[in-house]
């Protein structure tokens, strides 16, 4: 098949042996790649009952077919692992430049299985593969190790690393590519350094060909056109970053504030915007690997006690250490978000887990003798210094780093930790974007917003406007997203493009990049049979339906103010629509005939 | 025409040109190369720049490379002998070697409408006429001394 180099490493770390292996083709063409494939793998693989930090586990790096190519925004790929925050399946994403070049190099992905004794990290030059001592890499930041090896192996080379947190098993502890890409959350970082992997290095000389080249160009031109026409990726993302959501929810009353207490408007949004972020320290936009929106943010502090520089704030890191942490201090929200990213952890867990130990501390639950300082709210010195201690997991952020749901379950408050499955959900409140808190609930891999972005429709009214308030039609929408997305996941493309572009583009550019004449429907039924994939191996894990739910807050505590005014989630009208829809049991577990339908076992 | 402030750094011009020139995506066989310096917050695309009087073109002993009449700097594949003699000589290292097919890669501005100045997203790479553009940068240039004096006020 085109568009993959059909070859993939297996890596075993307690023998060190390295097998190169050819990639199942009937796999690839019913899991397309990247988030699908890697589930996949993990299934035949890996016991989902498995300790997701012993070496039974395994970490998959896998791109997609799409990965590397002309298509749209083409440099993601995907790390795929038991997350040991969620105890789910854990598939992250990150762009960059690491994917594509892990192409280059002649592979797809990398398996790895068990455990290194001592630090290594794994060299690859195009056919030259091998593992390599990393003594003197452990401990570093992710910015020195990267700096170090690029100097070792070569300034060419593409690098993905853990930092500090994934050493120390920070629980959403990240891995990172090209210094500031992150394939973020729910703690995949942790099962790398758990194996005692620090980094992989890439560098490669191959070609990647496609089956139709013509007409995969047109629709790739095409493509571009639209991302660059339409408002949100031509201009909105460009111009200000994600960051430019939090006046947009703000106004919308569904911008949690103070760990979600206090409604969905925070009073100093606008000093925390993209705006204001554009304005003071934007030093200039950066995008990955063949992208058209270039959204990413060079940002820069110049002076004063927050002085840094690095790359972010993402809309939802921002909330997570600004509106919900009541910080207004842009400079510090910053701060804190570069250090999240030299140490290799998940800012959106971090700042939503020192607003959960915020409320603790104004409750009287944490004390200042056990935290080692004031913990208010709207600290701003408190948010840089606690994510330092937690990625060194050092004092009270040795806790920090069990997430907000372990921590407040080990002072008896787990009510306090606004997560879904023991992750925390980011910045969009259930209460107000109805379909929203439907995604949270039903999520794979627990709180998290790009399984099904339903913020589109519900906020900006993309492709229609739905009435956020509302729960007709939720389960539906949020069904053919979550399905979607997973398609786009495994292509090897980035979620954003779907602001401009739809299932026949995106379909076309598979048919035309790998040569399989499926039709749209095929490729939209490949997303459920992902998703139903993922479904399964999280029941076999022991995550069942009772855990497709949202924190009491949100199902009790009526919104307090805004345009939502006394709503809380009715997540339960809409489960059961959704289960439904999808074909499950009201336990959520997938019906014979759906299985048989998606030709999954 | 080449505005480093602008580019992002994400490469889509290698991308294009190596398609537009075998039909495949490989960086590495691309005509121009974005040099990317994370610290100092800069990517340059390089590329080659279609010289006055083009060193590679003085050093080819079988004269395999001449100027066409728009000033595009081309090789012939033809006469072409691989001695990679004007690889040496480019003292911008805009000429490479593709092992594979065993041709010289060179930028010819793609007989006249340059893929990468066409998807580049930023706008970093543009194709037009040298001088007003250069009259663009002077007037940037000089916009800033306006700036710095006409605080003075005179």
């Amino acid at each position: 098949m085109y568009g993959f180099t059909g070859k993939l490493l297996r890596v075993n770390l307690t023998d060190k042996t390295i097998k190169k292996e050819g990639l199942n083709p009937k796999d690839a063409r019913e899991y397309l790649g990247a988030r699908g494939l890697g589930t996949k793998i993990m299934m035949d693989e890996v016991d989902p009952k498995v300790d997701p930090l012993s070496p039974e586990n395994k970490l998959i790096f896998l791109t997609g077919p799409l990965t590397g190519t002309f298509a749209a925004s083409s440099g993601r790929y995907e790390v795929v692992a038991k997350a040991p925050l969620t105890g789910t399946i854990g598939a992250s994403n990150s762009g960059g430049h690491f994917g594509p070049e892990l192409k280059y190099a002649g592979y797809d992905g990398i398996i790895f299985e068990g455990k290194s004794e001592e630090p290594v990290y794994l060299y690859i030059k195009d056919d030259e593969v091998e593992l390599r001592d990393a003594k003197h890499l452990w401990g570093k930041t992710v910015f020195e190790t990267t700096d170090t090896l690029l100097e070792e192996v070569g300034e060419d080379a593409k690098i993905a690393c853990i930092g500090p947190g994934g050493e120390k098993l920070v629980l959403f502890a990240t891995v990172m590519n090209d210094r500031h890409r992150a394939a973020g959350r729910s703690g995949l970082g942790a099962v790398m350094g758990s194996k005692n992997l620090k980094a992989v290095t890439v560098e490669g000389s191959k070609s990647i060909e496609v089956a139709k080249p013509k007409e995969f160009l047109n629709i790739c031109k095409s493509s571009r056109k639209s991302l660059k026409d339409h408002p949100v990726t031509g201009t909105g993302l460009p111009t200000y970053g994600t960051q430019i959501l939090i006046n947009i929810l703000n106004e919308s009353g569904g911008l949690p504030t103070r760990n979600w207490r206090d409604g969905g408007i925070f009073e100093h949004a606008e000093e925390t915007s993209g705006e204001t972020l554009t304005e003071k320290y934007l030093v200039k936009n950066k995008g990955c690997f063949g992208c058209n929106i270039g959204c990413g943010r060079i940002t820069k502090i110049s002076d004063g006690k927050f002085k840094s520089f690095g790359e972010g704030p993402e809309y939802e890191a921002g909330w997570s250490y600004g509106a919900n942490c009541g910080v207004r201090n842009l400079a510090a929200i910053s701060n804190a978000n570069f250090i999240c990213n030299e140490l290799g952890i998940d800012p959106i867990t971090m700042g939503a887990t020192i607003a959960c130990a915020m409320e603790m501390y104004e409750k009287g639950i944490l004390t200042k003798k056990e935290l080692g300082r004031e913990l208010p709210f709207g600290d701003d010195e408190a948010i840089v210094e606690f994510t330092k201690m937690t990625g060194m997991r050092e004092g009270f952020g040795d806790k920090l780093a069990m997430g907000s749901y372990r921590m407040a379950e080990l002072y008896k408050h787990p009510e306090l930790s606004m997560s879904v499955k023991k992750q925390e959900m980011p910045a969009y409140d259930g209460r107000v974007l109805q379909g929203m808190g439907l995604e949270y609930a039903t999520s794979n891999r627990g709180g998290c917003h790009v399984r099904g972005y339903l913020t589109s429709p519900e906020i900006l009214g993309i492709p229609a406007k739905l009435d956020p308030h509302v729960t007709t039609d939720k389960a539906a929408w949020l069904k053919t997203f979550q399905d979607l997305t997973a398609v786009v996941d495994s292509a090897g493309i980035c979620l954003f493009t779907t602001f401009a572009l739809g299932l026949p583009e995106i379909s076309e550019m598979i048919r035309t990049g790998i040569g399989l004449d499926y039709t749209d429907e095929e490729i939209l039924q490949m997303g459920e049979r992902i998703w139903n994939l993922e479904k399964l191996f999280n029941l076999e894990a022991g995550i069942t339906g009772k855990d497709d739910t949202l924190p009491s807050r949100l199902l009790k505590e009526p919104i307090p103010e805004g345009p939502a005014k006394g709503l809380v989630a009715q997540l339960d009208v809409m489960l059961k629509e959704y289960y439904e829809l999808r074909g499950w049991d009201e336990e959520s577990v997938p019906t014979i005939e759906k299985l048989e339908e998606l030709a999954i076992k | 025409m080449i505005s480093p402030e602008k580019c992002t750094g994400c490469r889509t011009c290698e991308l294009i040109c190596t398609f537009h020139r075998s039909e495949e995506f490989n960086p590495k066989l691309s005509a121009v190369s974005v040099m990317a310096f994370e610290e100092a917050s800069v990517a340059v695309p390089i590329m080659c720049m279609q010289c006055e009087d083009p060193s590679c073109m003085k050093v080819c002993p079988v004269n395999a490379i001449d100027r066409a009449n728009d000033g595009t700097v081309l090789i012939n594949d033809e006469k072409c002998i691989g001695c990679k003699m004007c690889i040496s000589a480019c003292p911008l290292g805009n000429i490479t070697y593709n092992p594979r097919a065993r041709t010289l890669i060179k930028c010819d501005l793609c007989g006249g409408e340059p893929q990468c100045a066409e998807f580049c997203p930023s706008g970093a790479i543009q194709y037009k006429e040298a001088t007003p553009t250069n009259l663009e940068k002077k007037r940037k240039m000089g916009t800033m001394f306006k700036e710095v004096f006409g605080e003075v006020g005179f």
